[in-house]
């Protein structure tokens, strides 16, 4: 028993996907369990910077996710993306697209997309996330990218965990409103503002200015970046505000 | 609680869409998860896609006639990374290239009038 | 007034009295697109209609009842059967043929590497070389495909989308080289983009850029080729896709709007190029409602033209069509079986009005039809119109109270969706928010549940089946063709003068930055025989590439 563990361990430390699939998989099934795996992974200290991604469907979270991809591998990071999509309350069952925009890395070694649907856990999804993003470090990711939807308390509870948080909106969605009943725009770090090219792009964020959400910290300011994720626009200016929070937050860490 | 994965891949530069997405869709509806990555997939893309998954069962729809060159390469590399999904195809597939098919791992062919429920029904059965 | 309550009347006594023992077949009749179909229709169901505004005369506007004054009495409708061989020689060998049986319309099937802009030897074409149609990676392909066929004297229709500039450009430049007077080219080139992107799945670029590129064809066209029709806006593929009746003809014709409000940007007058917009349908099972789509289609179209763009020019009100027969009502199981579905939806369409037509092979549901079978599909046209006499009177089920309320309701139901369409901003909008292809998702969910439920019978299938072993007959394409296709690429690029090429695709980066029409750039560059895999090379960096999101 611990002999095959410590192979599933040894093989996802060295990178292997395979591996690294089976045990996220385990995880998904039994969320509550304590399993060893993860134990031991925990021990080795490996650990990775999450960025959050949230925002209601259409606005372009997985197109955006696509071109930051590129960014970490430009800069010669290994990065890994959880997208959760839900399931239905109905059938139990779920369709995962999000991928889909992101399918020219499935090819890229250095990239782990794995897609993941709530499966009406109720609070189980948080840990089933927490433990996928601790097993997606131990592979190699630098980054681990959490895309959710986000429209429920649950994906919002996933989100609150990720050291970086973008709140993704766009021009003549609507969802405004709807994203401040959820308590969405409180955990905000970073805001984007994609199909910047759309004409109500100066409303939205004259009115996200307005409000001022984001994450009260003394001592970072939560921005607004308008990219056109279709285009490459604003994807660098993008990550360079990733990277700065980045810096802040592990400051802060090392202060503490 | 544990789901059935299943991969819905749209190999070759075929288009024809609609057969996938209303399997993907049944398949939804019966409790399964499906994992859409959308048209125009290369083999290798596909598996990839279906070792990061974990996926449990692989559906191929192809319309285009490219069938018999692009499912040995699949396989082929499914194989090579140990990887051994249900796998099974549809679309546009002559009924004489099914036991090439057959014979090279492709679990089943469903042909045009199968009923979603048949696809279900069928996975579960396999999968237990 | 008195016929509506004499029907209540009889309803109420003598209906009553069958339905208490016997009630009917079903509790509610509805067709496919959720239209009520009544027990009967009698005048008090076409109580509003004006004949002279809603039907009028054939040839004259509302055009409801045919495009021509003479329709079929003057002419039979096109017989033009799509067909598509792997190989540019084969190609050119049965096309020869077909003239010299006095066939003069030649239908040219590409296979997808070609359309969606990849050469034969890239790593995405890998199987599909010549599979659904003919491989043509440069010009010398194209020469090939018409070596000897006088353009001057041939009418050809080509199914290309995306990269229809360079195909046309190479049309033009075989027509040049056979010192064809370019004016007298006639012919059609499918160039409907937004359909791509709703059903059929061969874009290449997003839908701006792809618009442009259709406009800069209908543009270059209408000045140089007036013969030539730059577009057959296509309702087919989105009806296959899953689309209702009354969904084809919403999305084509709200389709066709969008092309419309494209050149007009341009500052065209919509009188030059209307004209020769044509358009592409499907025909299905349902009979009286796929006639009465045809009839409202041209009524719509017709009405859409003067309402909305002030046309002055009668042609420009004109919906002129070509039919296929539904692919996706072929059944595998049975295959005979499909011989009497197509008859019927060929009846369907010339009792519609269709300009041309296009009949499926009995044995088309799982490969390329026998010859045998094809044979049977041209005669199935050719009975029609010698043996059944629907053809010696012009729309003969006009006035039929069925006929005439659907016509009605359909057109209705359609301007009900173009308004939806309209408040979101119109079709490349409607596009973009993904609420098209989800419209047609939906129904294609729904018609296959009907179809497990049984709530729709599929003869063959779902009911009276046979235990019958399948028929086999696979027509093979030759698995050589990707290899000499290859070796002919490689060839071509020794004994061309690489470096005109680089400058002709440098102009076309230009061309594109300045916002020119690409036409005469592409036609360059093509005479100097880049291959399609470079021009759109440059064109997918320049314009970038469409990539879908799913919705399910």
């Amino acid at each position: 028993m611990i002999l095959s563990e410590m192979n599933l361990v040894e093989k996802i430390l060295q990178g292997d996907p395979g591996s690294t699939a089976k045990l996220i998989s385990k995880i998904e099934d039994e969320p509550g369990t304590d399993f060893e795996e993860i134990r031991i992974l925990e021990a080795k200290g490996t650990s990775a910077y999450t960025v959050g991604i949230t925002g209601s469907s259409g606005v372009g979270k997985s197109s955006l996710i696509a071109r930051l991809i590129e960014q970490y591998r430009k800069n010669n990071k290994k990065v890994a993306v959880l997208a959760i999509d839900p399931s239905s309350p109905f059938t139990g069952g779920a369709i995962l697209g999000d991928r889909i925009r992101m399918q020219m890395h499935s090819l890229d070694e250095g990239v782990f997309i794995r897609s993941m649907s709530t499966r009406g856990h109720l609070g189980g999804l948080s840990q089933a996330a927490a433990n996928t993003i601790k097993v997606m470090a131990a592979w190699g990711a630098d980054t681990v990218i959490v895309e959710t939807v986000g429209v429920g308390q649950d994906e919002v509870e996933i989100i609150k965990v990720a050291d970086t948080i973008l709140v993704v909106l766009s021009p003549g969605s609507g969802d405004d409103i709807q994203m401040m009943k959820a308590g969405i725009l409180e955990v905000g770090d970073i805001f984007v503002i994609n199909k910047a090219d759309r004409p109500e792009a100066e409303n939205l964020k004259g009115t996200l200015e307005s409000v001022n959400p984001g994450r009260k910290d003394e001592g970072w300011q939560p921005c607004v970046i308008e990219t056109i994720a279709l285009k490459g626009s604003g994807i660098e200016e993008l990550y360079e505000k990733i990277e700065e929070h980045r810096k802040y937050t592990r400051k802060k860490e090392d202060d503490k | 609680m544990k789901k059935i994965r299943v991969l819905i891949a749209k190999l070759g530069l075929d288009g024809h869409d609609r057969g996938a997405k209303v399997v993907a869709r049944a398949l939804r509806d019966s409790g399964m998860e499906v994992i859409y990555t959308g048209i125009r997939q290369t083999p290798l893309q596909i598996v990839n896609t279906a070792i990061q998954e974990d996926i449990d069962c692989l559906g191929l729809s192809i319309l285009s006639g490219a069938h018999l060159q692009l499912f040995p390469k699949i396989i082929d590399l499914l194989e090579k990374r140990s990887k051994k999904p249900l796998i099974l195809a549809g679309g546009i597939i002559p009924s004489e290239d099914t036991p090439a098919l057959e014979s090279m791992g492709i679990r089943k062919v469903f042909g045009p009038g199968t009923t979603t429920r048949e696809i279900i029904d069928f996975i579960r059965n396999e999968l237990g | 007034m008195k016929i509506k309550d004499k029907k209540k009347h009889w309803e109420d006594n003598v209906l009553k009295k069958v339905l208490d023992k016997h009630p009917e077949r079903k509790k509610d009749f509805k067709n496919l697109s959720k239209i009520r179909i009544e027990n009967l229709y009698t005048p008090a169901d076409t109580e509003g209609f004006d004949y002279l505004k809603d039907s009028g005369f054939p040839g004259d506007f509302p055009f409801t009842r045919g495009v021509q004054p003479t329709m079929y009495r003057g002419r039979l409708w096109t017989m033009r059967q799509y067909a598509g061989l792997g190989d540019a020689e084969e190609s050119n060998k049965r096309y020869k043929y077909l003239l010299n049986q006095g066939q003069t319309g030649l239908s040219v099937a590409f296979d997808l590497p070609t359309q969606i802009g990849y050469d034969s030897g890239h790593q995405l074409a890998a199987g599909e070389v010549g599979k659904v149609g003919v491989a043509i990676d440069s010009l010398a392909d194209m020469e090939l495909l018409f070596n000897e066929v006088p353009l001057d004297k041939v009418s050809t229709s080509m199914t290309i989308n995306s990269p229809c500039a360079i195909l046309l450009a190479m049309y033009i430049a075989v027509a040049e080289k056979q010192d064809v007077d370019i004016s007298r080219l006639a012919g059609t080139t499918q160039n409907d983009i937004l359909k791509e992107y709703i059903a059929r799945g061969t874009y290449i670029f997003p839908p701006l850029p792809s618009l442009r590129l259709t406009t800069d064809i209908i543009e270059y066209t209408s000045k140089y080729l007036p013969r030539w029709n730059p577009i057959s806006i296509s309702g087919y593929h989105i009806r296959e896709a899953g689309a209702t009746a009354v969904q084809e003809l919403a999305f084509t014709l709200a389709d066709g709007l969008a092309y419309v409000d494209a050149v007009l940007e341009r500052n065209l007058n919509p009188d030059d190029f209307v004209p020769r917009f044509s358009f592409f349908f499907a025909v299905h099972n349902n009979f009286f409602e796929e006639v009465a789509k045809f009839r409202a289609a041209r009524r719509l179209w017709a009405r859409l033209m003067k309402e909305r763009f002030y046309v002055q020019n009668p042609k420009s009100m004109m919906l002129r069509f070509h039919t296929q027969t539904g692919g996706s009502t072929l059944t595998a199981q049975q295959p005979d079986n499909n011989i009497v579905r197509v008859a019927l939806q060929a009846f369907a369409a010339v009792l519609g009005g269709t300009q041309s037509l296009h009949t499926n092979s009995r044995d088309e549901a799982l490969a390329l039809p026998s010859e045998d079978s094809v044979k049977i599909a041209l005669r199935t046209q050719q009975i029609i119109a010698y043996e059944s006499g629907v053809a010696d009177t012009v729309d003969p089920l006009a006035g039929s109270y069925y006929v005439e309320s659907l016509t009605d309701q359909m057109e209705k139901e359609a301007m009900a969706y173009i308004k939806k369409i309209d408040n979101l901003g119109g079709m490349l909008a409607a596009i973009e928010k993904e609420v098209i292809q989800k419209e047609i998702q939906n129904s294609a969910y729904i018609l296959q549940q009907k179809i497990e439920n049984k709530e729709e019978t599929v003869v063959g299938v779902n009911r009276f089946q046979d235990e019958e072993a399948k028929k086999s007959h696979k027509l093979g394409v030759d698995p050589e063709i990707e290899e000499r296709q290859k070796q002919r690429l490689a060839e071509l690029k020794d004994t061309r003068d690489n470096e005109l090429v680089e400058k002709t695709l440098d102009n076309i980066k230009k061309t594109i930055h300045n916002q020119e029409n690409l036409m005469p750039a592409i036609l360059e560059a093509v005479k100097a025989y880049a291959t399609i895999g470079e021009i759109c090379g440059i064109m997918r960096q320049e314009l970038g590439e469409y990539r879908e999101s799913v919705n399910i």
